[in-house]
């Protein structure tokens, strides 16, 4: 992120991505691996074009899944940042359920959230949040709390109230750590999600998603198709991740460290 | 101690402000105050210290002299531990509108423009946004960065973030500005200017000021009097009066009488070094 990219950038993945290609391939004729335990790169995109309906509109449910969970994290993981950020008291009457409830499996909770919000949508947005809220909170209070101490002071000085040390000083200083939250919660979304279609996502009108996919086309023994879903499902990661790092570059280029200037 | 009527003249002559003060009050008066940081070192033992409008008192000394303890008392940031300070009259908390401080590093927030930054302290006290706006602008062009208003923190050098930090303190016009070596950190040269830069502002803008600095030279460049301090308890080991002839500008630096005073405040601080 700190430098320019340059052609080495690309030019190393390029080669160790097309060595993986080649192993692939070279295991397969060596060990006379049939189609139905590890299909050819070229047998996994032709499954990818035949089902490219189905996995466009998979990768859309999935994505909406994911977003609706993600903006849900985002908004109430800041929100209880704020209040874990406010008051000591509360700091320390909340932090430690909060991560009683990280250390719980997701997995293990998946019934009792579907018996409350129900399945399809409201239960695979209920899932991600669950999965992807924490280290928005986590990151989200460390950062307003480790303000500078000599902006806190010159705020006192200042004679600022709470309010403004708040949303001029501990807000705006967070603001990096709140992006880090929401990058780590970018790669956690889209695999909340699948995993709640993968459970729940064709019940109650639920419009399936990449995770109900995964589900039908292993029960249906399409293996190519199977890759070709990760392949989509790693597309998708990739979409969420780049948003967000885009955000992150929009939000603290101009003025935060991280940013190496070229024009000094 | 001078009499007031004679230090008024004196600050006449030394810092060309205008001659509508009244002498009578000291804007910080100190009575025996003492400082002590929990069951720690006492850092600051029975400081009598009268202040007077006009005054440009520098506080030099070895580390723990506490001479950074005493901003922190006249801005109420840190509480005394026995005796008084009074402030305008005053508490120091309640007398914070009348005060700005300027930190070792300019603490500019990072995330703010240069004139976003220098419009702080009067966007704390919710003046409109029109007029921070325009004193803001006027204050940047004072420190010579009417061109750079528009700067990040990241895109300042170390000077110019010094200036920006300066033209934020004076931006609600203090009576009193405490200086907690703020050009520590700079290069000698930058350091000079900044030094001159200081004094013309104080035409501009009259303050009293409180100011903390390692260097001899810089005392006496801009002070009327110097405290040099010893530590173990902390506590002044000497007053020296800075009374030179003439402008204080870059040429001071090369007079005799200015070296003679260097020289003799030196010395002091030799002196307050071997008896600890």
């Amino acid at each position: 992120m700190r430098k320019p990219a340059s052609w080495s950038t690309w030019l190393y993945p390029a080669f160790s991505g097309l060595l993986f290609l080649g192993l692939w391939l070279g295991v397969k004729a060596v060990g006379g691996i049939g189609d139905w335990l590890l299909p050819t790169p070229g047998a996994v995109l032709e499954a990818a074009w035949r089902e490219r309906a189905v996995l466009l509109a998979g990768a859309w449910s999935t994505a909406l899944g994911a977003l609706g969970g993600f903006v849900l994290a985002a908004s109430v993981g800041f929100g209880l940042a704020l209040l874990l950020g406010v008051s000591r008291r509360l700091h320390a009457s909340l932090y430690p359920w909060l991560l009683v409830l990280q250390m719980t499996p997701v997995i293990v909770l998946t019934p009792i959230i579907v018996l409350w919000a129900g399945a399809g949508m409201p239960g695979i947005v209920t899932i991600t949040f669950l999965i992807s809220f924490f280290p928005i909170v986590a990151n989200t209070t460390q950062g307003l709390l480790s303000a500078d101490r000599n902006h806190v002071a010159l705020f006192r000085m200042g004679n600022a109230t709470r309010w403004q040390e708040m949303w001029l000083l501990r807000v705006p200083s967070a603001l990096p750590q709140f992006l880090t939250g929401l990058r780590i919660a970018a790669t956690l979304a889209p695999v909340g999600s699948i995993f709640g279609e993968f459970m729940v996502g064709n019940q109650a009108g639920g419009s399936g998603g990449l995770g109900f996919l995964v589900y039908s086309y292993n029960a249906q023994i399409k293996i190519p198709a199977l890759f070709a879903t990760a392949l989509a499902s790693c597309l998708l990661g990739f979409v969420f991740v780049a948003a967000v790092t885009w955000l992150n570059w929009a939000a603290l280029h101009k003025w935060h460290d991280s940013f190496e200037r070229t024009d000094r | 101690m001078r009499t007031g009527a004679k230090r008024l003249a004196f600050c006449r002559a030394q810092c060309s402000l205008p001659g509508t003060m009244v002498a009578a009050q000291p804007i910080v008066k100190f009575s025996r105050a003492t400082k002590r940081y929990g069951a720690g070192p006492v850092v600051l033992q029975d400081l009598n210290l009268d202040v007077a409008p006009g005054d440009f008192i520098t506080l030099i000394g070895p580390s723990g002299c506490g001479k950074s303890t005493v901003l922190k008392l006249v801005s109420g940031l840190s509480p005394l531990t026995a005796g008084e300070v009074v402030v305008a009259g005053t508490t120091p908390r309640a007398a914070r509108d009348r005060q700005a401080f300027i930190f070792q590093d300019a603490t500019l927030l990072p995330w703010l423009t240069a004139r976003r930054n220098v419009e702080l302290p009067m966007r704390l006290r919710g003046r409109p946004e029109a007029e921070r706006t325009k004193k803001a602008e006027e204050l940047l062009e004072w420190v010579r960065l009417g061109h750079a208003k528009d700067y990040y923190p990241l895109q300042l050098s170390g000077g110019m973030k010094m200036r920006v930090s300066i033209a934020r303190a004076l931006s609600l016009a203090p009576q009193l500005l405490l200086l907690d070596e703020p050009f520590g950190a700079l290069d000698e040269m930058t350091r000079h200017h900044l030094n001159e830069e200081l004094l013309a502002l104080r035409e501009r803008a009259p303050f009293t000021a409180l100011f903390v600095t390692h260097s001899v030279e810089e005392a006496v460049f801009l002070s009327n009097r110097i405290l040099v301090m010893a530590a173990n308890p902390g506590r002044v080991h000497a007053e020296v009066a800075v009374d030179l002839p003439g402008r204080r500008d870059r040429t001071l630096r090369e007079q005799p009488a200015f070296q003679r005073k260097v020289v003799e405040v030196t010395r002091l601080l030799h002196a307050v070094e071997d008896a600890t």
